[in-house]
């Protein structure tokens, strides 16, 4: 049987992904080294050639690193491999096909056209999400999500203080990079703890005062009311408790929204994000979905959303499989990392549902503390902050299904990669 | 310009005209050299871009720093003495680079 439109072998006709970052980038490679050779497009609404976005809020922003070293892959490389690049192009509309999509583009030149395709892939991405409080709409109050925004954040730097709107990963990584250029910065974080969804109150606390000593001015527990403008610039940022925080520019890093418009079009389910299965298949069973857009029926009652460069690769990997008509591979461990100034932090695991927490510490190496979370006392997460190597071997560990009981680590003295060689060994 | 001598598993070898001051991982992934991974960008986060260093290239590179130097104990991969993370192979001009990619990276 060859259902959906699919070649003789099985294998689609064509493939069009709908995004051009990570993951759709990912899934090209992954088809083609799988040896699909049938026509494959990446359409993606910027004009800039794929490219990291991690760098942007650190390295990019010091200005150490140029266009050419933020791009993922060469232009030569999509020639090479023959993957069509409709960069700088919008899906307006999407709509089924007989077994396939038609999809209705318009390029930034204004240049319009239907494209038909087999099998398509939602690799939309999230956007930035906005602050709605009076005066978030002047120009000088940025969100960072994409290039173009880091480069109008780079534009402002020497314009004054920077106010940065919620103690998350993008907010605290500029925080501790425009500290290193020497601007006055504060961070407004309306929780109790700094970065409340991605880490524990214990990892939070040690990396709060990190920050406090790089120079960053945090304060929690505040809710910006109002983006105070003095004529028609920015003057500063004010509190609910009527505190006003003097800055030049605002950044709003408060989480990103996924983009879920086309799966709406094609009446796919979402439930804040695209949901997707195990095979990184959406509700038809037919069109797909990868990277931050998505959120993944696990099997237990809570869907998840993961937002990371891992996920969007993973997702890929498990999509591009999906596609060739192969088995889906293992989902590994998932794992996250955050440079802050020269604080580094590494998270293998997701910590939900823990029931116990040991923290290891190293009185010789102040800068370091890595958080063990347990649950029915088998390791299920771990934080690291300024332990590489001790993060590599959890992950490792994790990823290759060992769940050590606390008693293992009960010795602090005793190296993490010492404690976890039986399963390299095993 | 520096060129790089990518050799998989396999003895299947490819060869890339990089630029200096590029480094080893960056320069695979911008070509799509398989089994060299580097996910973080090259913040030395991930150890995903492991690869072995040949015996006569190695006098170019000062030895791995304490972070590099710990997280290739962990690596999927087992570490020999020519092992390193290509992240932090920098390259420079008149320098020809061979490296060999071990089979896992994960």
């Amino acid at each position: 049987m060859t259902g959906h439109g699919e070649g003789a072998d099985g294998l689609p006709r064509s493939v069009v992904v709908v995004g051009a970052s990570h993951a759709a980038v990912q899934l090209a490679d992954r088809l083609r080294l799988g040896g699909y050779t049938e026509p494959l497009t990446l359409i993606g609404d910027e004009t800039h050639p794929p490219y990291h976005r991690p760098p942007l809020s650190k390295a990019w922003l010091k200005g150490e690193s140029t266009p050419d070293q933020l791009v993922l892959r060469a232009a030569e490389h999509y020639s090479d491999n023959e993957i069509e690049m409709l960069l700088g192009t919008t899906v307006q509309r999407v709509e089924r096909d007989g077994d396939g999509v038609a999809l209705h583009l318009q390029r930034s030149d204004g240049f319009v056209e239907t494209r038909t395709f087999d099998r398509l892939v939602l690799a939309t991405g999230a956007r930035a999400r906005r602050s709605d409080i009076p005066g978030s709409d002047h120009p000088d109050v940025l969100v960072l999500r994409e290039l173009d925004h880091a480069q109008r954040l780079a534009d402002r730097v020497a314009a004054g203080p920077v106010v940065v709107i919620g103690g998350g990963f993008v907010g605290l990584e500029v925080a501790a990079t425009l500290r290193g250029l020497d601007v006055a910065v504060t961070v407004v974080e309306a929780g109790r703890q700094l970065m409340g969804r991605a880490v524990g109150p214990g990892t939070a606390e040690f990396l709060l005062a990190a920050h406090r000593e790089m120079g960053v001015d945090v304060i929690l527990d505040a809710k910006p009311v109002e983006i105070a403008l003095d004529g028609d610039r920015v003057r500063a940022v004010r509190l609910d408790d009527g505190r006003e925080i003097a800055a030049a520019t605002v950044l709003v890093g408060i989480g990103a929204e996924p983009r879920t418009e086309l799966a709406e079009q094609l009446g796919l389910a979402c439930d804040r994000g695209i949901v997707v299965d195990e095979r990184c298949a959406t509700s038809d069973g037919h069109i797909l979905a990868i990277g931050d857009c998505t959120v993944q029926e696990t099997g237990g009652a809570a869907r998840v959303r993961l937002e990371s460069v891992d996920n969007a690769c993973t997702q890929a990997d498990t999509a591009a499989a999906t596609l060739l008509g192969r088995e889906v591979p293992a989902r590994p461990v998932p794992w996250f990392w955050s440079d802050q100034g020269s604080w580094k932090i590494q998270i293998a695991g997701r910590i939900d549902g823990h029931t116990e927490v040991v923290v290891r510490t190293d009185p010789s190496k102040p800068r370091r503390r890595v958080t063990l979370y347990f649950e029915d006392d088998q390791l299920l997460a771990a934080e690291c902050v300024n332990a590489p190597a001790d993060f590599v071997a959890l992950r490792s560990a994790l990823a290759r299904g060992y769940r050590p009981s606390r008693e293992l680590f009960a010795d602090e003295t005793v190296p993490l990669k010492k404690l976890l060689s039986a399963v390299r060994s095993a | 310009m520096p060129k790089v001598f990518y050799v998989q598993p396999d003895g299947t070898e490819r060869v890339i005209d990089g630029v200096a001051g590029d480094s080893v991982m960056s320069t695979a992934v911008r070509n799509g050299v398989a089994g060299i991974v580097g996910q973080c960008g090259g913040s030395l986060s991930c150890a995903t871009c492991h690869v072995y260093l040949a015996a006569e290239d190695q006098q170019h590179f000062d030895a791995p720093s304490e972070d590099e130097d710990d997280m290739l104990d962990c690596t999927a991969s087992d570490r020999e003495d020519s092992s390193r993370l290509s992240c932090q192979l920098i390259l420079s001009e008149g320098v020809d680079l061979h490296v060999t990619i071990p089979d896992e990276q994960a």
